[in-house]
């Protein structure tokens, strides 16, 4: 069992959880995931580290309530323990030598960009943090990205805090007065997609962070593929971050609706049963 | 005794015990849930041998002179042995007898292809039935697991030599090597990528083939020999090979991380929803229990029409697995013939039984599909060519004989490759050109100390060689451990 050693609301739907994982916080890097089970009968569900401490043995992740298991996993607290933890899975964000750099974390995406921002960081580039979210309530870690001293910009669709934009428009200015030699987005598919896209009408390299459904997290099952410059990769041994120009984004999304109704009717009886009040 | 078996077999008073003579009964039938009643249900499809029938089948055994069933064995069960003692009623000596050489006999006795192994070179095979040893093995091997575990056949362990191993994987060669060094007095740690402990044991063989607290009875044996099942250990990932020999301080490394990785055709339309991999299929529902969603979390599409892409029992268990979730038809494509098909035969005979539709000679050609969804599957009819290397004749395709058969789920069975995890993270490690581990015949590797068997060595093969390959590397690791320093 793995011991849940903290854990914070960060807003209405998302949560940063600790874990007691030695050995998997010996290894961590930026951009690796891990993939968790929360009992017996629980999914095998990949989230991406946000941080991790070889000297405490904990590792961090922020996630999102949006279906049964993150639901579950929203109602355990400290002291509580999970009955898997398995990694560090993946291949680790390229962080050196990148020179100027635009990191781009939307949603709950911004959790894998802070430990990556900070990697690229220490690693001497140049780093521009775009910070987007709906609206003020959504938006995370804005002080953590604040304090590793990385130029930051923060939007939101509705402009309850920061600009009103979307994360592309700062992502199309910094392209075109030719700030940044590339670029990495993190968060939803479609805006990952929406990313590249712009970023490739400025000829701007730029890195996704893939979030396909996975099982095993190891290779063995083909759950996770994408179709990536025409060929099949799976995410999980080959990414999860893939050259965002390649990506075949219309399949993975489609691909990650497989199990919507399955999906819909777990949460539904889960809510039922654990009779919280989800606002 | 039968006109036409003596010469082969000699069939002889049996040396130390004078025999009865062989009765000249009919192989004795296993009992089964009927096709009807097994398609709606996951519980185990053949029920067991009853102590009589066990002692029916093995008083069929002539008890020769040469037993040739034992060379058909990979791993040399003292067949003529285990049978005498059955007919003696001494179901404990028959049991260790068997484990001797195989410390999985309610496994193998289920899955092992013992018409191609044991059974085919049995002397009575030559005009009659062959014996059938696997179905006895079997009756053995659940005798011994329904008795309390003290009174189990336990390998003694013998005296702690403060040396140290790591298994790495715990499928039929992991857990064998584990066994033997754990016999040995060695400290043995077996680690395991997944939550759960087996193999394709529990991921990829179904429950109603295998059931599952078989295999946990013989890892909690296991466990009680002292053995430390480490799980959620990714080796490449969570540690090296490298850590492990080094600051974890291992005398030595067995590999047996078998030939995980799915592949696919390379057709259009692969990546469609409602394309599996075998892999995945099987995992969703043996290791992940999607079939008991939503009490398990876990979700799998269920289809209603299911195409299924290959000949293998990989093929047999998607199809049946299919079919037990309530799919109307399953088709199996598969572009070789009948004859060809590398399946168990009672898997082929079953699954037919069950009501899976061969397609044979057929190759897929494209999955086709709409809204992201698939449609249907576009085959190819295949003609046999003359013989290959391997002596199977192999299939060439008809020109312009495409044809679709409609359906909303396709699973693609057709083989596995090596898994790099581990050789990633170990730089010196010699792999073949198609990335499985090189070694010699005792299991080493080209890092001393380091020695691999089962599927990784040999891609996708049996339970049996791979549990035959753990052993045998065990020996040669134990010799490595004692080596004067
Ligand atoms: C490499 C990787 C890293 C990720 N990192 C994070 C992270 O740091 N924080 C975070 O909040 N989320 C992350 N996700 C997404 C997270 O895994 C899903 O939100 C989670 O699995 C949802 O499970 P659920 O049961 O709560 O929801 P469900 O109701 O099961 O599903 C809701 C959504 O999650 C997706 N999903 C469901 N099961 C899986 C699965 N086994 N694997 C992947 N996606 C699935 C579905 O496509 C669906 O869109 C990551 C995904 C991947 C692949
Ligand atoms: C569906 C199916 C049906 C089959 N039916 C039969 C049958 O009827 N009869 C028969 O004889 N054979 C059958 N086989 C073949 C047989 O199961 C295999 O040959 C045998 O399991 C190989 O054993 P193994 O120990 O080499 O590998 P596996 O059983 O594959 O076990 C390897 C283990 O290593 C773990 N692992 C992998 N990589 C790592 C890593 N990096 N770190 C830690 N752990 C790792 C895996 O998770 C797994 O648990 C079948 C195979 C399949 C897939
Ligand atoms: S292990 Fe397999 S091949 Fe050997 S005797 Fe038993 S059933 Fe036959
Ligand atoms: S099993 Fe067959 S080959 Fe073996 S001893 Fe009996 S009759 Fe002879
Ligand atoms: S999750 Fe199974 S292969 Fe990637």
């Amino acid at each position: 069992m793995f011991p849940i050693v903290h854990k914070r609301r960060l807003s209405r739907s998302v949560y940063e959880m600790g874990v007691q994982a030695p050995a998997i916080a010996r290894k961590a890097k930026a951009g690796q995931f891990f993939i968790l089970r929360t009992d017996e009968e629980g999914e095998r569900i990949p989230l991406t580290f946000s941080d991790w401490d070889p000297e405490s043995g904990v590792i961090s992740f922020i996630f999102m309530r949006v279906g049964k298991t993150t639901h579950q996993l929203s109602h355990l607290e400290t002291g509580d323990a999970l009955a898997d933890v398995t990694g560090p899975l993946g291949i680790p964000t390229h962080v050196d030598g990148l020179g100027r750099v635009a990191v781009v974390g939307g949603g709950v995406g911004a959790a894998v960009a802070y430990p990556v921002a900070r990697a690229m960081q220490e690693a001497g580039s140049d780093v521009t943090v775009v910070l987007g979210a709906r609206n003020a309530d959504l938006l995370i870690l804005e002080e953590e990205f604040r304090s590793l001293g990385v130029d930051l910009i923060v939007v939101t669709d509705d402009g309850s805090a920061g600009r009103k934009a979307l994360v592309t428009e700062p992502l199309r200015e910094l392209c075109e007065t030719g700030a940044i030699d590339s670029a990495m987005a993190i968060g939803p598919t479609i805006m990952m997609r929406f990313c590249a896209e712009t970023a490739a009408e400025h000829g701007v390299p730029c890195v996704v962070s893939l979030n396909p459904i996975m099982v095993d997290g190891t290779g063995m099952c083909g759950s996770c593929r994408v179709t990536v410059g025409g060929e099949t990769r799976f995410a999980c041994v080959d990414g999860p971050d893939f050259d965002g120009h390649e990506v075949d984004f219309e399949e993975l999304m489609s691909r990650q609706r497989v199990y919507t109704d399955e999906e819909r009717l777990a949460d539904a009886e889960y809510t039922e049963e654990c009779s919280c009040r989800l606002e | 005794m039968p006109a036409g078996v003596s010469e082969g077999g000699d069939a002889t008073s049996g040396g130390d015990t004078p025999r009865r003579k062989p009765s000249r009964a009919p192989r004795t039938p296993m009992p089964e849930q009927s096709p009807v009643e097994r398609r709606g249900n996951f519980d185990e499809v053949t029920l067991g041998y009853s102590p009589e029938e066990a002692v029916a089948e093995a008083e069929r055994c002539l008890q020769c002179k040469n037993p040739t069933c034992i060379e058909g064995c990979p791993v040399n069960i003292d067949i003529k042995s285990f049978l005498a003692r059955v007919i003696d009623g001494d179901f404990h000596g028959g049991v260790e007898v068997i484990k001797v050489k195989n410390v999985l006999p309610s496994v193998c006795g289920r899955v092992c292809p013992q018409e191609d192994q044991c059974e085919v070179v049995c002397v009575l095979a030559k005009k009659y039935e062959p014996v059938a040893i696997g179905r006895v093995e079997r009756f053995l091997g659940d005798f011994d697991l329904a008795c309390d575990i003290e009174a189990r056949c336990h390998p003694e362990v013998g005296e702690p030599t403060g040396r140290s191993a790591a298994i790495v994987g715990s499928g039929p060669a992991g857990l064998a090597c584990a066994q033997e060094l754990a016999r040995l007095g060695h400290s043995v740690a077996m680690l395991e990528g997944l939550h759960a402990p087996g193999g394709v044991l529990v991921y990829g063989i179904p429950e109603f083939r295998l059931p599952k607290d078989i295999v946990q009875a013989e890892i909690d044996a296991l466990i009680e020999m002292g053995v430390e099942l480490r799980t959620n250990v990714v080796v490449g990932k969570t540690v090296t090979l490298d850590e492990l020999m080094g600051e974890e301080g291992f005398g030595t490394v067995f590999i047996g991380s078998g030939a995980g990785l799915p592949v696919f055709l390379g057709i259009p339309g692969e990546n469609l929803n409602g394309v599996y991999s075998a892999n995945e299929f099987l995992t969703r529902n043996n290791l992940m229990k999607a079939y008991l969603f939503p009490e398990y979390d876990t979700p799998i599409w269920r289809g209603r029409k299911i195409a299924v892409v290959g000949g293998g029992n990989v093929a047999m268990d998607s199809a049946r697995t299919a079919l037990r979730l309530g799919a109307e038809e399953v088709f199996l494509v598969y572009r070789r013939s009948e004859e060809e098909m590398p399946a168990r035969a009672e898997e082929v005979e079953h699954a037919r039984e069950e009501g899976v539709e061969f397609k044979m000679l057929c190759s897929p050609a494209e999955v086709t599909g709409r809204d992201g969804w698939v449609t249907g599957l576009v085959a190819t009819r295949m003609e046999l060519g003359e013989p290959d290397d391997s002596g199977r004749r192999s299939p060439v395709c008809v020109m312009g004989s495409d044809f679709e058969i409609a359906c909303d789920t396709v699973i693609m069975a057709v083989g596995t490759r090596a898994n790099p995890l581990i050789s990633d993270a170990a730089p010196g490690l010699e792999l073949t050109d198609r990335g499985y581990i090189v070694t010699g015949d005792d299991g080493s590797t080209s890092l001393p100390g380091v020695y691999a068997g089962g599927d990784i060595v040999t891609g996708a093969a049996t339970v049996i060689e791979a549990m035959g390959a753990g052993k045998r590397a065990a020996t040669a690791m134990d010799a490595w451990l004692q080596r004067p320093r």
